[in-house]
């Protein structure tokens, strides 16, 4: 069984701020890592081919560093990996990327099954997966909790639903997205990471792709654009309190009291 | 083709130029400078660099006629039947952003045996139901529902769809965005819209502490997502208004490659999301064992514990107890959060509620930016004293 992970490489922290008297963005440190969420992804493919055998392909879309996660995911234990990088695809939004993600898909070969992380932390959106699922035309099922079976031709999967929980049976091809804690994610291994240092990435830009319409990708394929960024907004109708620790309890019990929430 | 072109003889100080970028997308490579795969078309550098060293070209493109697209439209979110609270929500923001540019209130309602359901949701104000009514939509799937989505965005071409940020809603709008190439933004914190019909969409950013405003220029439908508990709902009107018409779709359609092979109810767990009183503990709390200290606060004002995304990463809660753009909203009466520094990420999640009271150490801290009552102190030194006092309170 042929499995495809999607993986993004996100800022390894989320300190960016707006400085508020130059409207600049001010970054610390530029350190990234792999989304955290991918991680499940990568542990649950990992998982069924252990069980099922196969293999394991990664696939990621960002700057040429983006490298770095791919070399991360060989020493979990995948096989091969491909990175999409182009100038071209800068700006991108969520339909954009998807697209993109979608072209590089087919140029490295259609999967039986494509497991992407609930969302990454640097865009929150959980958009990509079920638009990458509709541009290849495959079924997706997101907020997958548990595996229950791999079949021949589908795959048998909890979701989480905020109610229920259903369980559903799924045909191949198809992308799942899984919740966090569906398995716990391995470590990279230090024997893998040896074995692995000499593997080949492959690097695809845009006209490695069937579609080479400039005008899909990047900003110029964003239908949404961003029209301005600004501080979030700042509450001036507000009391600091400051003071030795038994004034501050005195003034925060005697507000408890006065906003009735203690009796 | 819009973007950036590089006017090196106007470049005065190459360093300076290269920090502007937040994405460090711009380097220097081979004495030139160049924009890389990591720009994010943000266009701070052309702003804020040298004058003229980075221009944005933008190149004319045909523009679509915004007036075939009419109405607003609220995906009816749903279990069974049962609609979910954020539908009401997205229908009083629906109405506000219609009287503005006076288009109709449309809801769409895909499922089976809804016809009831469905005039329940004429008493909030909206002028037309589309009802996708059949046995093959008994449970959420989603080829079929996309389907109908598709038919009724061809039917009826409504200019803005408004969906709750629900596991479903999640799942089928972003199918359906990219059915239509067209813009979907998540989680907008903030709805607006101008006279040429576009979607003001605000929401958090860049995995960072910022804002951004995003537009869906020249493409329809625009598609946005809401959380539940962001917008408010609008007061039930006793009287019934609009109508509901029942849309047809061929059968075919409705294929799926998905079997559902079961529902099971879950156990009716304590969502925060309905907390009157929340507790919320970030990276100040130095260890778990210190969650005792702030449970039995938690139990003195009758609150729900809550956590920071750093919380659950160390495992210390369970996820549900999480709040923030990767969590959960809360709209509470009270919170007290408990050294939490306050990244956009978490007060997204929060910034609706009451009265917010912040305990952080560091008096720079942005939480203190949302609060309405900051305490610039240690919360080792100010719970347990609270805690004394509002024990003593009630023994006597």
């Amino acid at each position: 069984m042929d499995i495809l992970v999607l993986i993004k490489q996100v800022p390894g922290t989320n300190k960016v701020e707006v400085d508020e008297k130059t409207g600049v963005l001010k970054r610390d440190g530029v350190d990234s890592k792999m989304n955290p969420y991918d991680l499940y992804a990568l542990e649950t493919a990992l998982r069924i081919k252990q069980n099922k055998g196969g293999k394991i392909s990664v696939l990621s879309m960002g700057p040429p560093q983006a490298e770095s996660i791919i070399k991360e995911a060989y020493m979990m234990g995948a096989d091969d990996g491909a990175l999409l990088s182009d100038r071209k695809f800068a700006g991108a939004d969520v339909l954009a990327t998807s697209y993109t993600l979608s072209q590089g898909i087919k140029k490295i070969g259609k999967a039986d099954l494509i497991i992407c992380g609930k969302q990454t932390t640097d865009g929150d959106t959980a958009q990509v997966g079920p638009e990458i699922a509709e541009f290849l035309g495959i079924p997706h099922v997101a907020n997958v909790r548990k595996i229950i079976e791999i079949k021949e031709k589908s795959i048998v999967v909890e979701m989480d639903m905020p109610e229920t929980v259903e369980i559903v049976d799924i045909k191949f091809p198809c992308l799942i997205t899984v919740e966090k804690d569906i398995f716990q994610p391995r470590l990279p291994s230090y024997k893998k990471k040896l074995e692995t240092k000499d593997r080949e990435i492959k690097v695809f830009s845009l006209k490695d792709f069937d579609d080479k319409n400039e005008k899909k990708y990047g900003l110029n394929g964003s239908p949404t654009q961003v029209e301005r960024i600004f501080p979030p907004s700042v509450n001036n109708d507000k009391e600091i309190w400051q003071g030795n620790s038994d004034e501050l309890t005195e003034k925060l019990y005697k507000k408890l009291k006065d906003l009735k929430f203690i009796q | 083709m819009a973007h950036l072109k590089v006017n090196q003889e106007k470049i005065t100080d190459k360093e300076q130029l290269i920090k502007i970028c937040p994405f460090g997308a711009i380097e220097e490579i081979n004495g030139k400078i160049e924009i890389g795969a990591a720009c994010k078309m943000c266009r701070l550098c052309v702003k804020k660099g040298p004058a003229g060293a980075i221009e944005y070209v933008e190149e004319d493109i045909p523009q679509i006629d915004k007036n075939k697209w009419k109405g607003i439209c609220v995906y009816v979110d749903h279990v069974e039947g049962n609609i979910h609270p954020v539908t009401f929500e997205l229908i009083g923001k629906a109405r506000e952003l219609a009287s503005k540019i006076n288009h109709p209130v449309y809801a769409v309602f895909i499922g089976e045996n809804i016809k009831d359901k469905a005039e329940e949701i004429l008493h909030y104000g909206v002028d037309e139901v589309f009802l996708y009514d059949n046995k093959e939509l008994v449970d959420f799937r989603i080829e079929p529902y996309t389907a109908c989505f598709e038919d009724f965005i061809n039917k009826i071409k409504p200019s803005i769809i408004l969906v709750g940020a629900t596991t479903v809603g999640r799942s089928l709008a972003p199918r359906v965005a990219a059915r239509f190439r067209t813009g979907l933004t998540a989680d907008c914190t903030v709805l607006d819209v101008k006279e040429n019909t576009d979607l003001v969409q605000i929401r958090p950013a860049f995995g960072g502490n910022i804002m951004a405003q995003i537009n869906t220029p020249n493409t329809r439908p625009q598609l946005a997502t809401v959380r539940y508990k962001v917008m408010s709902a609008p007061q039930r009107n006793d009287e019934k208004s609009g109508k509901i018409t029942l849309m047809d779709i061929e059968k075919e359609k409705l294929n799926s490659n998905i079997e559902v092979i079961s529902v099971t109810k879950k156990e009716k767990e304590v969502s925060i999301s309905d907390a009157e009183v929340i507790i919320a503990c970030g990276r100040g709390v130095k260890s778990q064992k210190d969650f005792e200290m702030i449970k039995e606060l938690c139990d003195l004002i009758g609150a729900q514990i809550a956590v920071t995304r750093p919380l659950i990463e160390a495992g210390w809660a369970d996820a549900k107890r999480q709040i923030g753009l990767s969590g959960r909203t809360v709209k509470p009466k009270l919170i007290i959060t408990c050294g939490i520094s306050g990244a956009v990420q978490f007060t997204a999640g929060m910034r609706g509620s009451d009265c917010i009271i912040a305990i952080n150490k560091d008096e720079k801290a942005p939480i203190f930016n949302v609060a309405h009552y900051g305490i610039v102190g240690d919360l080792y030194e100010v719970l347990p004293r609270l805690i004394e006092k509002i024990k003593v309170s009630k023994g006597a």
